[in-house]
Parts: C-alpha cells; sequence; structure tokens
C-alpha cells in the first residue's frame, strides 16, 4: 500500500481519539457553561432554572449521551452549534480560519527568508565575530516570549510614529488587501521573529554539519567555486531540519497563535478557541480543536512528502 | 544579482510594503459614530438571563427597564410615566409613556410589561433576576397604557429591582415567537444592527426613541482583550471611548494629551470573604482579629494603586455609615493578636485564600498584601489563583477557607445583601454565616417605607455585619471610562451604566 494511503487510513483514528480526549478534557475543568454566563450568579438560580439552562446549552444529559450526540452529528458534517455565537460551529471556524492560515503563512515566510540566509551566513563564517552576532541576536530571539515583542511593536508604533493598525477586526486580504497586509505584518513580524531565531539556530547547525561533510570536500577540492559548494551542494541536505521544524511550528500556527492574536485583537482561531473555552462553549471547543488536530495531521503528512522532493534517497513508508 | 543582493531587495521590499501598510491605516473618521472599545465582550442578548458586566452595558443600550436610576441613584421614567404604591403597600401601578415604541415600530404597551415580568418569573427562562420578583402576585393590565403588579407583601427594593435591565421590557411578540436572545428588539436608543461574539457590535441610534434625540448617529463597539492595546489604539485615535479595568492601565491615561480619564466610584466592593464554616473562622474573635489586622488603606494604596476608596459593607453614598466608625477599620495589631490569643490562636494557624487570575486584575496584589499582613498575627496564608470558571464554581460551593472577591453592588442595600445575610438567602451556601439581627434587620428594611427609619435600620445592619466579620470588606473600586477630549457630554453612573452615552456628541 502506499505511503500516503496508509496515512490517511490512521486519520480517522487519531481524530476519534482526538475527539474522545478533548470531549473528556472540557467536561472535566470545573465550571460549566451555566456559570460562565452568570458568574457569580449562577448561585441565586433554583434546582429548576438550573435544569432548563442546561438542557438549554445541552448539557443535562449523561456524557456518554452527549458523546454519542456530538459523534453521530461529526459523520454528517455537523459539528454543532455554538451556544456563544448561536451559529453552526463549521461555519464559525471557516469564519476564522483564512486569518489564521494568512497569518501562520506571513510568519513562516518572514522566519525563513530572515532565518536561512541568516543561519548559512553564521556557518559559513563559523567561529568569527559575525557569526557570534547573529548567534546571540538568535538566542534573544527565541528567549523573548512574543507578549514582549507584540507589546513593544504596539507601544513604538504608537507613541513613536502615532499609528496602529486597526485593532479588532481584519479587513478581507481579497477585497483590501493592502489594509490587510497593514493589519498582519505586525503580528506577522511578531510571530516571526522567534519563528526566524529557531531557523537560524537550526540551518546554521545542520549547514555546519553539512559543511565537515566529505562530499563538500571533495567538491572544493574539485575546485567549485565556494558560493556553489554552498548552494548547490550543501545546502539542499541542511534544509531537511528545517522543513522538520517548519512542519512541526506551522502546526501549531494553524492552531492560532493565541497570545498575539490577543494582544492585536485579531479574530483568529487561537482566540476564537481561548474565548470557547472561557465560556464553556463545548460545541465550539470540541470543533476547533478536531479542526486542528486535522490540519497538523495534514502539514505532518505535507512535510513527510517534501522529505522526498528535498532528498530522493529518503523513501517512505519504509521499502 | 547575487543571493545577498536580492535578499536585500527582498527585505527592502517587505519593510516598504509595512511602511506603506503603516500609512494606510488610520481610516477616514465618521464624524457622529461613537468608536468604543472594551476588553471584555457581552455574553448574550437575553436581557433576562445575562448578569455579565459587559452583557449588561451593552443592553442598557437596547433594552429598557419600566423605571431606571439616574447618576444620584434617584429612580426616573424611563418607559413608566408615573408610578405608585399603594398605602398598604400592596399594589404598584405603573403609567407608561404613549410614545414608547419597540425598535420594529410596535408601541409598548402593558400587555408586553406583564409578559416580560411572567417570563422573568417562569421558572422555565432561567432568569436569575427572578429571585428579586418573588413578592409579585399577579399582574394586571387595566389598559394599554398601565399595569398594576399585586404584592403578596409590602416590598420596598422591589421597584429599584425593577430598575435593573434584568427587568426589561420586551415584545410579547417576540416572546412569543421565542426569538428574546436570538435578536434584540428592545425599545431604547439604540438598535442593533449585528453583533460578533468577542469581536465586534454595531448600533445605530434609534430615531423614534421616546427618550428624545440621541447625540451620535451610532455606536461601534470594538472588543480588543487587551487594555494596553486599548489604551494604544486611543492614543492614536483609532477609539473614541473606552471601557477599562485595570487601575494600572487607567491611571495611565491622563498622560495622554488628548485623552480623559473618567474615574466613577461604584457599587461593588472588594472583599476578603472568610468562610466562617470553617475552623478557626467558626470563632468570632479569629474573624475579629483578621479584621483588626489588615490595613484596608494599605491594601487600596498597594494593590490599586489607591484608586478606590475603604468602604463598609454598604456601598450606596446614600446608606453608607462612615467607615471610619465600623469596627476594627483602624488597624490593630496588638487587639488583633489579643483577640487571637484569646481565642486559643495565639501561635497563629494555617489557611488557603482563593483568587481568580486577572478578575479583577487587582486580584493576586490584594491576596498578597492581605497575606503578608496576616503574618503579623501568625496566619500563614497560601494564594491559591484560578481560572474565573473554576473559581466561580469553588465559591458557589463554598469551597474555600478565605476567598478574595470583587462583589457587585446594587442600589438597595436589602436587594444587594439579602443573598447572603438572611435565613433563606440564596447563598448562604457561600457566605456560612447569618445571624437573628442580620436576618430581621434586612427583612425590617425590606417593609419600611419611611425613608430615615429605612437609613436607620441598615446603618445599624452594617455596623452588626463589620462587628461580627464573616468577611472583611476592604474597597469601592472605581470604574474607568477613557476617551478622547473630543467626546463630550458623558455622565458616569455609580451602576456603571454606559447609558450616559445617550448625551454624548463627538467634536471634530
Amino acid at each position: 500500500m502506499n505511503y500516503v494511503t496508509q496515512r490517511l487510513i490512521t486519520f480517522p483514528l487519531i481524530l476519534l481519539g482526538v475527539s474522545v480526549l478533548v470531549f473528556v478534557a472540557i467536561r472535566l475543568v470545573p465550571g460549566d457553561a451555566i456559570t460562565a454566563m452568570l458568574g457569580t450568579e449562577a448561585g441565586l438560580l433554583t434546582p429548576q432554572q438550573r435544569l432548563s439552562l442546561a438542557s438549554y446549552f445541552g448539557i443535562d444529559q449523561p456524557w456518554p449521551i452527549q458523546y454519542w450526540h456530538w459523534l453521530t452529528g461529526l459523520f454528517r458534517g455537523d459539528l454543532g452549534i455554538s451556544v456563544t455565537y448561536g451559529k453552526p460551529v463549521l461555519d464559525i471556524i471557516l469564519e476564522r480560519f483564512p486569518l489564521t492560515l494568512e497569518l501562520a503563512i506571513l510568519s513562516m515566510i518572514i522566519a525563513l527568508l530572515v532565518g536561512i540566509p541568516a543561519g548559512i551566513y553564521a556557518a559559513t563564517h563559523s567561529e568569527k565575530p559575525s557569526d557570534l552576532i547573529v548567534r546571540i541576536v538568535a538566542m534573544l530571539g527565541q528567549s523573548t516570549p512574543n507578549f514582549v515583542v507584540g507589546l513593544l511593536i504596539i507601544y513604538f508604533l504608537s507613541v513613536g510614529f502615532g499609528v496602529l493598525p486597526t485593532l479588532g477586526s481584519a479587513a478581507s486580504l481579497w477585497q483590501d488587501p493592502l489594509a490587510n497586509l497593514s493589519q498582519l505584518i505586525f503580528p506577522a513580524i511578531t510571530l516571526g521573529f522567534a519563528f526566524a531565531a529557531s531557523v537560524t539556530r537550526i540551518s546554521r547547525s545542520a549547514m555546519l554539519d553539512v559543511l565537515r561533510d566529505d562530499y563538500v570536500r571533495t567538491a572544493r577540492a574539485k575546485g567549485v567555486p565556494t558560493r556553489r559548494t554552498i548552494w548547490r551542494h550543501a545546502f539542499p541536505n541542511a534544509l531537511i531540519p528545517v522543513v522538520t521544524l517548519c512542519g512541526v511550528e506551522f502546526g501549531y500556527l494553524l492552531g492560532g497563535a493565541v497570545i498575539v492574536e490577543q494582544i492585536f485583537a485579531l479574530p483568529g482561531l487561537g482566540r476564537m478557541v481561548l474565548d470557547a473555552i472561557s465560556q464553556r462553549d463545548y460545541a465550539l471547543v470540541q470543533g476547533s480543536v478536531l479542526f486542528v488536530a486535522l490540519n497538523f495531521l495534514i502539514v505532518n503528512l505535507l512535510v513527510d512528502l517534501a522529505y522526498v522532493a528535498i532528498d530522493p534517497r529518503i523513501r517512505l513508508g519504509g521499502q | 544579482m547575487t543571493f545577498w543582493q536580492s535578499q536585500k531587495k527582498l527585505l527592502a521590499s517587505a519593510a516598504l510594503v509595512a511602511m506603506a501598510g503603516a500609512l494606510a491605516l488610520s481610516a477616514p473618521v465618521q464624524a457622529a459614530t461613537l468608536r468604543m472599545a472594551w476588553a471584555q465582550d457581552a455574553t448574550g442578548l437575553d436581557p433576562h438571563k445575562q448578569t455579565a458586566f459587559p452583557s449588561l452595558r451593552l443592553l442598557e443600550l437596547v433594552y429598557e427597564p419600566l423605571v431606571r436610576l439616574d447618576p444620584n441613584l434617584t429612580i426616573v421614567p424611563a418607559i413608566a410615566d408615573s408610578w405608585e404604591f399603594a398605602a398598604d403597600g400592596l399594589t404598584l401601578t405603573f403609567k407608561l409613556n404613549p410614545n414608547a415604541k419597540f425598535h420594529n415600530g410596535e408601541a409598548v404597551t402593558s400587555a408586553d410589561v406583564k409578559a416580560s415580568f411572567e417570563r422573568i418569573l417562569d421558572e422555565a427562562t432561567g432568569a436569575v433576576t427572578r429571585a428579586n420578583f418573588l413578592s409579585i402576585s399577579s399582574i394586571d393590565t387595566p389598559n394599554a397604557g398601565t399595569v398594576v403588579f399585586h404584592l403578596s407583601q409590602p416590598d420596598v427594593p422591589l421597584l429599584t429591582a425593577m430598575t435593573d435591565i434584568n427587568a426589561a421590557i420586551v415584545p410579547a411578540s417576540e416572546i412569543a415567537a421565542g426569538s428574546i436572545g436570538t435578536k434584540a428588539i428592545g425599545s431604547g436608543p439604540f438598535k442593533l444592527d449585528s453583533w460578533e461574539p468577542n469581536s465586534k457590535e454595531v448600533l445605530s441610534a434609534n430615531a423614534d426613541w421616546a427618550g428624545g434625540k440621541v447625540g451620535v448617529e451610532g455606536i461601534n463597539i470594538s472588543v480588543l482583550p487587551d487594555e494596553t492595546a486599548i489604551l494604544a489604539a486611543m492614543r492614536t485615535g483609532q477609539i473614541d471611548f473606552a471601557l477599562l479595568n485595570d487601575p494600572l492601565v487607567a491611571t495611565l491615561v491622563p498622560r495622554e494629551q488628548n485623552l480623559q480619564l473618567n474615574r466613577q466610584a461604584g457599587l461593588s466592593y472588594n472583599v476578603l470573604q472568610l468562610n466562617p464554616s470553617r475552623s478557626p473562622m467558626t470563632e468570632l474573635g479569629v474573624r475579629q482579629a483578621i479584621s483588626c489586622a489588615i490595613d484596608r488603606q494599605e491594601v487600596l494604596d498597594t494593590a490599586l494603586v489607591g484608586e478606590g476608596k475603604v468602604t463598609g459593607p454598604l456601598t450606596i453614598p446614600a446608606y453608607a455609615t462612615d467607615p471610619k466608625e465600623l469596627f476594627c477599620y483602624t488597624p490593630d495589631l496588638a487587639k488583633a493578636k489579643q483577640l487571637m490569643a484569646d481565642a486559643g490562636h495565639a501561635d497563629g494557624f494555617t489557611a488557603t485564600v482563593i483568587a481568580a487570575t486577572g478578575e479583577p486584575p487587582v486580584a493576586t496584589a490584594e491576596a498578597q498584601v492581605i497575606q503578608s499582613q496576616l503574618a503579623e498575627i501568625g496566619i500563614k496564608l497560601n494564594i491559591e489563583t484560578m481560572e474565573l470558571n473554576v473559581y466561580v464554581d469553588r465559591w458557589l460551593k463554598g469551597d474555600f477557607d478565605m476567598a478574595v472577591a470583587l462583589n457587585g453592588g446594587r442600589a438597595d442595600p436589602y436587594t444587594m445583601y439579602n443573598r447572603y445575610w438572611t435565613k433563606d438567602g440564596n447563598l448562604q451556601k457561600v457566605s456560612n454565616y447569618t445571624d437573628d439581627t442580620l436576618d430581621s434587620l434586612l427583612k425590617e428594611g425590606r417593609v419600611e417605607t419611611d425613608i430615615a427609619k429605612r437609613k436607620e435600620i441598615f446603618a445599624q445592619f452594617e455596623k452588626h455585619l463589620a462587628e461580627v466579620s464573616p468577611w472583611v470588606w476592604l474597597s469601592a473600586p472605581y470604574t474607568y471610562t477613557a476617551q478622547q477630549k473630543s467626546v463630550q457630554g458623558f455622565q458616569s453612573s455609580p451602576t456603571g451604566t454606559l447609558f450616559g452615552l445617550t448625551k454624548v456628541t463627538v467634536a471634530q
């Protein structure tokens, strides 16, 4: 059986596991939709009132029955209705997802454009002052939390320049690309900052390894120009760990960059899940976690396929 | 072109895009629409069910109760033009404003009022506010403009409870259609054109509002979860008006030339709730010792950066006693130590205090100051912070030794405290304390119609409550709104309502 088919067959099983996990986990956390809506005022409810609200929120049935309803709904493509939004969960996810996807892609572009050249530059100038500087900056980038970077960007923009991207809602990429980009560029820089630092470190060490390999030495001995040695011979092989890193990071980013979306008030997936958790909107939490898990699986599959494209020696499926 | 050159070019064009973006940032200003921001959004649209602060603030702009409270907490007309209690206090009659109309064009009639209150009283609705209206035995509608409430017992706080947006009048037709909570059709100054939960609300002025002309064309509310970002957005002129919770952010507002901070002493109160059902807080001496050991002014100055005022149990200006006259409001460590020794706890004890993360923003800081103050009398306090919902769950079960809380206030002392301190109070499980004095004073206060006598009753109640110290009341924090100086005419209110936005104009 072909590798991709094999992997695709495992998807439903993994998703089933995720569905059980998220279903139980969100219900194990104390508090429910009623206390989330009413806060301490929930103490004023009579038992009868509590029961009727529980039935309104769909949490009056025993867990297995609730799960069965949800699961059978999933097979019909129905992820349930969000009690906060009063809309089907899938509609809300699909509304929010493009922004999250765009933010993930944008920050990955920034990370790769900055990280790979910086890493390779550092590797080829190993142990020289310029390498040290790159390594220090990368270390700083990796260890600075992104809320600090985000808040600093907002602070400098608003105090220093008196401008700020429109907060609170996002312009559509297709209808108003410039406004959209102006809103997303700073969050993307915030996210890309730490991401770029990781890419720099990984590509530097991968490149250093490769440069020590025999075939590179042979190429050099044959008189291949340095630039050609690096980019034609060493670079593709140094790329593999970078692809792995990107796959993992990108998978995370597709789950929504919670903190950055929160600071820049972007209506993305991460902020939506956070709100859904604090509002105990069970259907929305379950649906979106499942969606994120699916994204993760797909990205991982694509990463595996990318290995083959980069290095023809790699064969998938253990054959 | 070499690789490096192409990289430089790419970077340069990325920077250009960023700058071009930055220049295109400030959208043109539409004169008469108020751009507002808050960090937490409304959680729903059913005025009878919602209790979260932002929900109430939103719904107060869309719906109207029969009567409302002005900024001095005086009851003034809303849908009702006039009202009258019968001499025996057993009937309450309202005359409705004949011009009052719902957003769907229908007139507001006595049938709508009756249907609204019947909906609140119906347990199947799940309206928390029902507890305040249990004295209503029947409702008559002699004509379209008159409503008569028949009461099972005199109930003075009833009228104040009716000012709450949880007692909003909704169209009987919408109740029948089952669409309350999905559509927002009120009779208030603004119509809700759209709502994207946790993102934004668009409101437009209601030209037919019986209350008069609204000063702005509409209000666009953005949900910006980070208050620092709200301040930044105000700094750049992107937002005209905002609600702020965090005193640390609010106190930065006056530093900005174009911005103005409105501080308002509210009805809510920060409190250290002791659990008198747990040893050793079961003992009066221990509770009093805690009260005497706590320096309330220091908690206020340190945790709330001085933003608020020290308060006793009652925060309503007309009823509040000067805190200095209350038990141990001047900290007295010697007395505290003596009380601990008399109770047999000279060496102190260990207890845990629960606090919600970020709700209020100062909760953890308060717990830390209290921790160091109680260490002085040998009490070792462990602080347990948790997510708000988890906290609420523990709080409702009374599952704590002590709790730092920000509890909401009401404009009437009976409505505010009957839930905790009467013998049949709904939150006895939380307060775990009552005595005959508290119970009978509250019940007397409920039926007393003479204002001077009522004040005397609640003064006694407050003095006794502070003395038996089931809780240690700390401070009444300020609530904040921030605005551009070009926004004029906003008046805040102790209830926190944003109804004052109806009078606001935005200068160009």
